[in-house]
């Protein structure tokens, strides 16, 4: 199943800082009609999925606290791989996390700000900046692990490095050992930006997460009940 | 097999701080102040340009001592200005490991016909411009990030607003043009013809554009953000206002939600006093007028 189509899943994406453009850009190239720029909590509404871009983490998580988008996103986005919410608990979102983002979904961030707060979805721990500062910044050509195919074209900006995983991670891709994309549930999160390249894999991978999400959790908005409570027979 | 300095992660560091707020500080204090407040980036100087326009005198590169303690105290991106042509105070700058060079009007210029040849270098610069054709020679050498000049250190938005609107207006008419006009453009503007020609098929500079000087209000930042800026420089505007935290951090917030005006209204509420800035009468020299 592909994102195509106006029956393909609703993606969000945060909108407060970062390049969020790319993204829009990513999504609309793998034909995705139903994009939504997320600013407040109530733009989470019928969402499918949602990106949190690369850009200052610090400035994301303080805007994240102000818009009270923070706790908004924690409550769809419980720590652990998310794909088994209590009952009665809103459906998981899957959340594609980019250089920022990953920061922002770690269980454990390094080199941080001390009152720097993350959702803890993924059971990772990440050092911010830690392949160094901008001159350090690179290009390199990433092999997927899974799936094959060419090698994926990758840019790292300040990027935040991947120190260790969890049993529960998957790592899907590595770049001189080190995981750089990987995926818990319906977390996926990579350490470069695959918005700055004309690569849609990752933005492939992702839409077809949510919508494979989508039939197995439906939004349970109070209209279709009916069809929730029918989707979860068929669990 | 990894490539470090290439254009396309030097133009991803411009991309990642859209939306965000850069603060000039002049010491490690205003510098974590600017990143608890949000401040995506800083600009470490000696003085802020209000501070050298009334100072006078030759204003240059900052002592190192200064950049690398801000770089020491944040995690943010640090950024240092080098003066126009000046790309000995470039490479030394690089070798701090700053982030961002600004090659700036707000110094005084070493060089009266050239810029900085930015391409041999890893870190990226951004320039300032007050019309298209002075962008776009920008990009052709090499700049990563263009920012509307303003009137730096003035604290009044009306010079910032002038070269945006020049800045845009001028993509606008590009993009209708005929493809026989845009000769004329690339004339007219002084610029290359394969940049007037990419502007014509995209719509938009191939890098993304800031505006500095003269913001000192978080009402000026949704201002210019309104007009087309994609993220906000603020030299003298906070650590000149009567209460920096709640300035920078209001317009951290309005630079985010420039399209919500009750937004905008909420943290301009009771922020004391903006700089007192000055009328375009009062201003001597233009610094906007340095750069070819």
């Amino acid at each position: 199943m592909t994102g195509a189509g106006p029956s393909g899943p609703v993606i969000g994406i945060l909108d407060l800082q970062g390049d969020v453009r790319e993204h829009l850009a990513a999504l609309r190239d793998i034909g995705c009609s139903d994009v939504r720029l997320v600013k407040r909590p109530a733009d989470l509404v019928g969402l499918d999925g949602l990106i949190l871009p690369g850009g200052e983490s610090t400035t994301l998580s303080m805007l994240l606290e102000s818009t009270g988008l923070f706790e908004a996103i924690a409550e769809r986005v419980p720590p652990g791989s998310g794909s088994s919410p209590d009952a009665g608990a809103l459906p998981a979102l899957p959340v594609l996390g980019t250089c920022a983002g990953l920061v922002l979904v770690a269980r454990e961030v390094q080199d941080g700000r001390p009152d720097q707060r993350t959702f803890g979805a993924l059971d990772a721990v990440v050092r911010r900046n830690g392949y160094g500062r901008q001159v350090q910044s690179f290009e390199a050509d990433v092999v997927l692990s899974a799936g094959a195919g060419t090698a994926l074209p990758t840019v790292f900006i300040r990027a935040p490095m991947v120190l260790s995983v969890g049993p529960e991670v998957e790592v899907l891709a590595e770049h001189e050992g080190v995981p750089v994309l990987v995926r818990q549930g319906l977390i996926l999160a990579c350490a470069f930006h695959p918005e700055l390249t004309p690569d849609r894999r990752v933005h492939r991978m992702f839409v077809d997460m949510c919508g494979t999400n989508r039939r197995v959790l439906p939004e349970p908005t109070p209209g279709v009940a009916a069809d929730l409570l029918g989707a979860s027979e068929a669990l | 097999m990894t490539t470090t300095g290439t254009f396309t992660v030097k133009r991803g560091l411009a991309d990642m701080l859209r939306g965000g707020v850069v603060m000039d500080v002049v010491n490690a204090e205003q510098a974590k102040i600017a990143e608890d407040a949000g401040a995506v980036s800083v600009m470490a100087l000696e003085r802020v340009p209000a501070d050298i326009r009334r100072d006078g005198g030759v204003a240059r590169m900052s002592d190192p001592v200064l950049i690398e303690g801000i770089i020491e105290a944040v995690t943010i991106p640090v950024m240092a200005k080098a003066r126009i042509g000046h790309f000995a105070e470039a490479q030394v700058l690089q070798s701090l490991g700053v982030d961002f060079i600004d090659e700036s009007e707000v110094l005084t210029p070493a060089d009266e016909a050239y810029h900085i040849d930015k391409w041999p270098f890893a870190v990226p610069f951004v320039c300032g411009a007050t019309n298209l054709g002075e962008a776009l020679r920008r990009l052709s050498e090499g700049a990563a990030m263009i920012r509307s000049k303003g009137e730096a250190g003035t604290g009044n938005i009306v010079e910032a607003v002038r070269h945006l609107r020049s800045i845009t207006g001028s993509i606008r008419a590009i993009t209708q043009a005929d493809p026989a006009e845009l000769y004329g453009w690339a004339k007219e503007l002084g610029a290359p013809i394969g940049l007037v020609q990419e502007l014509h098929s995209t719509g938009q500079l191939p890098v993304p554009l800031f505006c500095a000087g003269g913001i000192a209000t978080p009402a000026d930042a949704a201002l210019v953000m309104q007009l087309g800026a994609e993220a906000v420089f603020v030299g003298s505007g906070i650590f000149k206002s009567s209460d920096p935290k709640r300035m920078a951090s209001a317009i951290v917030e309005a630079t985010a939600h420039y399209q919500d005006p009750q937004h905008v209204a909420k943290v301009s509420r009771g922020l004391g006093e903006a700089m007192r800035g000055l009328e375009a009468s009062q201003y001597g020299e233009h610094l906007a007028d340095r750069g070819w």
